[in-house]
C-alpha cells in the first residue's frame, strides 16, 4: 500500500497533466460539498428586471432568461450531476463485478446465459434504451440513476468476467482451492480485490461517460426537470438563446460538463499508466 | 469452395444473432408497456372524451388483450415485415422509418467519413512521433474531442460559424425548405444533387449537413485515432518492417504500403463500433440541429407513448448493429487471412 501510495506520488509529480486533472476533481468535489454555503444568490430567485444581462462583477456568468444567476444554478447543479454520476456508476460497478466475477469463476450454462443476456443488452442502441427506460420509469433523479446504471452494466460484466476468467487457475487460486477457501471466498476475498486496480481505470473513464449520459437525458426533456439546476437543463434552456447571441447561458454550464468530463478522462488516463505503463496509448 | 464456405459462415452467423434480436424485440415490448400514460387517451379526441370512446380506441389498438397476446401479435408482424402504424402520423412505421433513415444514414456516414480522413492520419503522425510533442498534442486533441459532450459542441460550432461568422446556414434540417428538393434517387440529398449535377442544390445542402457531421465527427475522433497510433506502433516494431528497412527500402513505402496495410486492421472493427454507435446516439444531434432523422422521430414517439415506431427504432437498430458486426468480421477474414470467421 505505501509502495502503490509512493508511485501514485511519482507519478502525479511526473505528469503534470495528471496533476492538473486530480486537482480540478479535488476542486468540483469541494464545490460540491460547500454548494450551499459558496453561492452568491439563491439558484432559484427569478428577478425578470435582470434578466439576460451578460456577465458582470455582480454575476460572473450572467443572468438567464429569468433574471436567475447562472454561476449559482451551475454551483447547486455540480452537487447534482456528480452525485447522479457515482451512485450510477457505482451500482453498476458493485453490480456487474460481483455478476462477472461469478461467471468469469464458475463458467458453464451460467456464464453462458449470462453473456447472452449481455449480447442482447449491447445489441441495444444504448443511449436510446436509457431514454426508453427513464420514460417508462418516471422523470426522476433515482430514474436517470438506474438507466445510466443499466446501460454501464454490461462492460463492467465483461470486463470483470475476462479479468478472473484469466486468473481462475493462476497457482495463488489454485492453492486457495486445495487449502479448502470456498467458492464465495475465493471469489470476494482473492479475485475481486485481485481484478479491483483494472477496475479502478475503468471506473473512473466510465464516471465521465456517465455525466455525459445523464446530461444528455436532461437535455432531451427526460430525466430531471426545470427548474432544477442541472447542467444538461441549463444547457438545453441556454441553446434558445445561442442564434441570438446570448452564449453564456448554454457556454457555461457546458463548459463545466466538459471540463469535468476531461479531468475524469486524464484521471483514468494517468491511473492508467499506474498501473501498467506499457499499455499507454 | 473458400466462397461457399464464406456463405455458408455467414448464413450461421445470421441465423445465431435471431436469438439476441427476438431478446431486443421482446425487452422493448415489456418497456413499452410499462410506459406510463394510455395511448388510447392520448389519441382519442380530447380532454371531453367519453369512457366508450376510449374503450373503442382501446379495443381498436388491441390494448384490451393480454399482453402476452399482443406480444404474440407483435412478433408475428415483425416476422411479416410489418412493424405497425405510427398514431402520431398515422402512418404505417416501416414507411415513416423508410422516409428518415436516409437523412440519418447520410448525416452519420458523412461523420465517419471525416472522422476517418482527419483521425487516421492523426494517428499515423503520433506513431511516427511517439513521444515527441506531436504525439502529445494528438494525445490531448483526442481527449478534448471525447469530453465534449455532442449538444454542447454542435452549439459551440452554431455560435461560431452561425452567428458570429454568418457562414453556416439557420441550423433547421437538411436542406431550405423553400429549396427544391432534388429527384428521390438515393434518398442521399448529396449524392442526387450530385448526379443531377446540380451544384448549387448541392452546396445547399452540403452547407447544412456539415456541423452536424462535425459534432458527431468531433465525438468519435478519439477511439479511431488512438487505435490507428496503437495498433501502428504494434506494426513498426514488428520483424517484417525492420526486414523492409535493412533492404532499403524508402521510409514512405515502409510506412504506407506494408505498415499502415497491417495496422488498419483493428482500425477496421473500431470504426464498426463507431458506426453503429452513431446510429443510435444520433438523437442529440439530431435534436440540436433539428435534423430529421430517425432517433428525433423516435423521440417524439417515444415522449407522446406512441409504441409503434420506438420498437420498430429499436429493433432496426439492433439489426444494424448485427449487420455491422457481421460485416467488420468478413472484412477482417478477407484482410487477414489467420483469421476465422467462424
Amino acid at each position: 500500500m505505501k509502495t502503490a501510495l509512493a508511485h501514485a506520488w511519482w507519478v502525479v509529480r511526473s505528469n503534470p497533466v495528471t496533476a492538473a486533472a486530480v486537482g480540478g476533481l479535488s476542486l468540483l468535489a469541494a464545490i460540491a460539498l460547500a454548494a450551499p454555503w459558496i453561492m452568491p444568490f439563491d439558484p432559484y430567485a427569478t428577478n425578470v428586471a435582470i434578466a439576460l444581462q451578460r456577465p458582470s462583477a455582480a454575476h460572473w456568468f450572467g443572468t438567464d432568461q429569468l433574471g436567475r444567476d447562472v454561476l449559482s444554478r451551475i454551483i447547486a447543479a455540480t452537487r447534482l450531476d456528480l452525485a447522479i454520476a457515482a451512485s450510477a456508476v457505482a451500482i453498476s460497478f458493485a453490480v456487474g463485478a460481483l455478476i462477472g466475477a461469478v461467471c468469469g469463476y464458475i463458467g458453464g450454462r451460467l456464464d453462458r446465459a449470462v453473456g447472452r443476456a449481455v449480447d442482447v443488452l449491447m445489441a441495444f442502441p444504448l443511449f436510446v434504451l436509457a431514454m426508453a427506460m427513464v420514460a417508462a420509469l418516471g422523470n426522476s433523479v433515482e430514474n436517470i440513476v438506474i438507466a445510466t446504471a443499466v446501460i454501464n452494466l454490461p462492460f463492467y460484466i465483461r470486463f470483470a468476467r475476462a479479468e478472473v476468467n484469466v486468473r481462475r487457475d493462476a497457482g495463488w487460486v489454485e492453492a486457495a482451492r486445495a487449502g479448502g477457501e470456498t467458492q464465495i471466498a475465493i471469489i470476494t476475498k482473492l479475485l475481486l480485490p485481485n481484478i479491483m486496480p483494472a477496475m479502478v481505470v475503468q471506473i473512473s473513464l466510465n464516471l465521465g461517460w456517465a455525466i455525459i449520459n445523464a446530461a444528455g437525458l436532461s437535455f432531451l426533456g427526460l430525466g430531471v426537470k426545470s427548474p432544477t439546476p442541472e447542467w444538461g437543463i441549463m444547457v438545453a434552456e441556454g441553446a434558445r438563446f445561442i442564434t441570438s447571441g446570448q452564449w453564456w447561458l448554454a457556454a457555461f454550464p457546458g463548459l463545466i460538463l466538459m471540463l469535468t468530463v476531461l479531468f475524469f478522462n486524464l484521471v483514468g488516463d494517468g491511473l492508467r499508466d499506474i498501473l501498467d505503463p506499457r499499455t499507454r496509448t | 469452395m473458400r466462397a461457399a464456405h464464406l456463405l455458408r459462415l455467414i448464413f450461421w452467423r445470421l441465423v445465431s444473432s435471431i436469438p439476441a434480436l427476438i431478446g431486443v424485440v421482446v425487452i422493448t415490448f415489456i418497456l413499452m408497456r410499462v410506459l406510463p400514460g394510455d395511448p388510447a387517451v392520448f389519441f382519442s379526441s380530447g380532454p371531453t372524451a367519453g369512457q366508450e370512446e376510449i374503450e373503442n380506441l382501446r379495443r381498436q389498438m388491441g390494448l384490451d388483450k393480454p399482453m402476452y397476446v399482443q406480444l404474440g401479435i407483435y412478433l408475428k408482424d415483425v416476422a411479416s415485415g410489418n412493424l405497425g402504424r405510427s398514431i402520431l402520423t398515422g402512418q404505417a412505421v416501416t414507411k415513416d422509418i423508410a422516409q428518415r433513415l436516409p437523412a440519418s444514414l447520410e448525416l452519420t456516414l458523412t461523420a465517419l467519413l471525416i472522422a476517418i480522413v482527419v483521425s487516421i492520419p492523426l494517428g499515423i503522425l503520433a506513431a511516427l512521433r511517439s513521444g515527441t510533442w506531436i504525439d502529445h498534442l494528438v494525445r490531448f486533441l483526442c481527449t478534448l474531442g471525447v469530453c465534449m459532450p455532442t449538444f454542447v459542441s454542435g452549439l459551440v460550432l452554431i455560435f461560431i460559424f452561425y452567428f458570429v461568422l454568418g457562414w453556416a446556414p439557420d441550423p433547421t434540417g437538411r436542406i431550405d425548405i423553400f429549396a427544391a428538393q432534388p429527384p428521390n434517387i438515393t434518398g442521399f440529398l448529396l449524392i442526387d444533387f450530385a448526379l443531377t449535377g446540380n451544384w448549387s442544390g448541392w452546396w445547399a445542402a452540403f452547407s447544412q449537413i456539415i456541423l452536424p457531421a462535425c459534432t458527431m465527427a468531433l465525438f468519435v475522433l478519439a477511439p479511431l485515432a488512438r487505435m490507428t497510433r496503437a495498433s501502428m506502433l504494434a506494426v513498426l516494431r514488428s520483424e517484417f518492417i525492420r526486414t523492409a528497412r535493412s533492404i532499403g527500402m524508402s521510409e514512405w513505402r515502409i510506412t504506407i504500403v506494408y505498415a499502415l496495410r497491417n495496422a488498419l486492421i483493428p482500425v477496421i472493427t473500431i470504426a464498426g463500433i463507431v458506426f453503429s454507435t452513431m446510429l443510435g446516439a444520433n438523437v442529440l444531434v439530431e435534436k440540436v440541429f433539428s435534423w430529421p432523422g430517425v432517433a428525433s422521430y423516435t423521440l417524439d414517439a417515444l415522449v407522446a407513448s406512441d409504441y409503434a415506431p420506438v420498437q420498430g427504432f429499436v429493433l432496426l437498430m439492433a439489426t444494424i448493429f448485427v449487420m455491422v458486426n457481421l460485416i467488420v468480421d468478413i472484412l477482417y477474414g478477407l484482410m487477414d487471412p489467420r483469421m476465422s470467421i467462424g
